[in-house]
């Protein structure tokens, strides 16, 4: 297994941390004739990490083909806040179908370059959680399983935000949504449930699957440029907090995704084929408790009383990814 | 040239003479042999240009059919009964995005309970989906209309079915002109998307329309699948000029002259209405048939035109709304507006029960001697049904 090599900058993108840097180590967001997939003037809330996520994967992905990229849009908040008729925030083209069916218009839209010798178009679908894990489920597995050139971006903010925070397939234990309230004998979201979408991606054997966060953006970026250097079906799990559905400060969406990965419980990794080449290490390993007290949609597992059963409930999961993906020491193992 | 072959493989064959570039599809019978056909077309290589793509649904299907006709491929799929209503979603998105898909429906019933058979229950339920509807008598004028279709389609941006009754019309081997590639080569021209998704010139396609707007974005769908009440005649008119043979259109009168009766009806079941009319009109009755070919949009003028000499009309149908009773009997009816002829609704063929000239005929005297209902199920066995419905004590 390889390891990702870590730069100290990659805490700063547009900010202090670009100015420090020499011209050439600067972040490519930096420079004004970047590209720029989705401009600003968007209606994301505050502190979005979907806007964050989707800006920086679909400029990395144009980057890596020449500009030569089609967008296919999942219905959900990316697409409704992107492109309020008569405005549109997309420079690249752009098609938004249906909420369960973007991966196989992406197929369309891949098959439709391929006929007409267009080869050099490639095509990038995305979505939130729900559209991915749930409601598009069959519709990615089909795309994978056929093995068809399409780079998918799953945007996983970890339930349904745009229709007022209700529960996905990819909502985590004990966390609260509109549809697994904080209330009864065991309040939020069940223990044992939920689909773990990388893993399920990986089990089609397709050429690439990464996952990624906002809070490492050059991480994501490399991992987009990456995926586009292969042909065929990919994925791209990015975990993009909602200040809204989490119950989060806006000006915490990077330190939230940070802490979820440096606790484990969102391990950073990529597999080829189905098998791990890579995993993200932990920097500074932090318990999930100091993840979860950011978050009101974790409120309840501290007030009025401590639950330490389902904390350390959730602390096991981040342990075992920890133990599974190999997020620490591996400096000394190899 | 005249081959003897089956229905479907004739489609095959047309829809490959079309030169589609993306098929995608799903199998469901009675559709089967259409994709099959066309999968061994593309897999041998004899269709330059084009992807198949075995999908995972129905609702796939035509999700890869909107993603390539926005992309500006010709696309093409087929589908049937429950696979129709699995993609309904997609279809609907379809025509609101105004691709020109053609599509064929190889007309079954809908369940539950389950049914494999023939009716027009599926397509029906799509009539008010914004897509172009015509429904074939024949095997040939399946295959004509597919050309036509991919024409009229792009012409109005719009997505069309080609409907065909499921089993006796895809399944039944008989002789049919397929036609070739010279000719259709020669009437269809290429395709001409009124916008692609190309990096080239960015557009956004799908847009979240809100309340300002949505009405403006209705009425214009609206206006423009009226249009196709203008564009499909001069299609077959075009087509007969090059094929030398008459099919498409509107409404196609079948000895009106004078008729006092009418019988409406579209898709296979007017071969054996013609029949039966043809002995009634030897043995002294004034009847006679209107076929609608096209059924969306409903061509009202052309049906109020044909009917103006009629009395009554009797409108077969092999569809009906539940509670309700004849759906083209309502289209119908509105062409009639203000006028005296009398309208009376035959249901039947429901769940592929064949419709027999002997039933027919019974029928139409009767209802000629006025001595039906305004609502008739051909062939039902009201006593089994009464018994049953007693059974259930519906608490009347």
């Amino acid at each position: 297994m390889t390891t990702t090599p870590i730069k100290f900058y990659q805490v700063g993108s547009f900010a202090v941390g670009n100015r420090l840097l020499s011209e050439e180590d600067r972040s490519i967001q930096s420079d004004p004739n970047r590209t720029n997939a989705l401009t600003s003037g968007h209606r994301a809330c505050q502190g979005c990490g979907e806007a964050l996520g989707a800006r920086y994967a679909l400029d990395a992905a144009m980057r890596a083909c020449n500009d030569q990229v089609i967008a296919v849009n999942a219905t959900g908040c990316l697409e409704v806040f992107s492109t309020p008729y008569p405005e549109s925030s997309w420079r690249i083209p752009w098609l938004h179908s249906l909420f369960g069916n973007a991966p196989a218009v992406a197929t369309g839209v891949a098959a439709a370059m391929k006929a007409k010798g267009r080869t050099d178009v490639r095509v990038v679908g995305q979505g939130g959680d729900g559209a991915t894990v749930d409601i598009g489920f069959g519709a990615l597995s089909g795309m994978f399983e056929r093995n068809d050139d399409v780079l998918y971006i799953c945007y996983d903010n970890e339930a349904y935000m745009n229709t007022g925070v209700q529960r996905s397939g990819a909502t985590p234990p004990a966390a609260r949504t509109a549809t697994t309230q904080a209330v009864g004998s065991a309040p939020g979201n069940v223990f044992g449930q939920g689909k773990n979408l990388p893993r399920i991606a990986m089990a089609h054997e397709i050429p690439y699957v990464a996952t990624a966060s906002v809070a490492d953006l050059r991480d994501l970026e490399a991992k987009v440029t990456k995926a586009m250097s292969f042909r065929g079906a990919r994925y791209i799990h990015v975990l993009v907090p909602c200040p809204l559905g989490w119950g989060s400060a806006s000006c915490d969406t990077i330190k939230i995704a940070r802490l979820a990965t440096q606790s484990g419980l969102f391990p950073v990794f990529e597999a080829e084929s189905g098998e791990v080449t890579s995993s993200t290490p932990i920097r500074k390993k932090v318990d999930v408790e100091e993840y979860l007290k950011l978050q009101l949609r974790y409120a309840h597992l501290f007030s009025p009383t401590r639950n330490d059963a389902v904390i350390n409930h959730l602390q096991e999961m981040a342990d075992k990814n920890i133990r599974r993906y190999n997020l620490l020491n591996q400096s000394s193992e190899s | 040239m005249l081959k003897q072959i089956e229905g479907s493989k004739a489609i095959a064959d047309t829809v490959a003479a079309c030169r589609p570039e993306v098929i995608c599809a799903y199998p469901i019978s009675p559709q089967t042999h259409i994709v099959e056909g066309l999968s061994a077309i593309v897999k041998a290589g004899k269709l330059a240009k084009c992807e198949f793509i075995n999908v995972e649904s129905e609702f796939a299907a035509m999700s890869v059919a909107i993603g390539a006709s926005a992309a500006g491929a010709r696309a093409y799929t087929a589908t049937a009964s429950q696979g129709l209503l699995y993609m309904v979603e997609a279809v609907y998105n379809a025509a609101g995005l105004g691709l020109p898909i053609v599509m064929t429906v190889a007309n079954r019933a809908i369940g539950g309970p389950i049914n494999i058979w023939n009716d027009h229950s599926d397509s029906m339920s799509q009539r008010d989906s914004g897509w172009i509807q015509m429904y074939a008598e024949t095997n040939q004028e399946a295959a004509d209309l597919h050309v036509q279709a991919f024409a009229i389609a792009e012409r109005l941006s719009l997505p069309i079915m080609v409907c065909m009754d499921g089993f006796i019309l895809t399944h039944a081997y008989e002789q049919i002109d397929v036609p070739e590639q010279e000719l259709v080569d020669k009437y269809l021209p290429t395709f001409n998307p009124r916008q692609i998704l190309d990096p080239a010139d960015p557009v956004s396609i799908g847009a979240m329309v809100g309340p300002e707007a949505f009405t403006e974005v209705k009425y214009m769908s609206h206006m423009k699948n009226l249009q196709a009440l203008t564009v499909i005649p001069e299609e077959s008119e075009k087509f007969a000029q090059v094929f030398n043979r008459d099919s498409g259109g509107l409404v196609r009168p079948y000895k009106m002259q004078e008729a006092r009766n009418v019988v409406i009806a579209l898709g296979s079941v007017l071969g054996t209405i013609k029949d039966v009319v043809d002995e009634m009109i030897h043995d002294g009755y004034s009847i006679g048939v209107l076929g609608l070919t096209t059924f969306r949009p409903f061509p009202f003028e052309a049906v109020r035109e044909a009917l103006t000499a009629a009395h009554n009309v009797f409108i077969v149908e092999k569809a009906f709304q539940l509670g309700v009773g004849g759906i083209v009997t309502e289209n119908v009816r509105s062409s009639l507006r203000g006028t005296a002829t009398h309208d009376q609704t035959l249901i039947a063929g429901l769940g592929g029960r064949p419709i027999t000239k002997q039933s027919l005929r019974t029928y139409f005297e009767a209802a000629i001697d006025g001595r039906v209902e305004e609502l008739t199920f051909l062939d039902l066995d009201k006593d089994l049904a009464e018994r049953e419905l007693l059974k259930e004590k519906v608490g009347l």
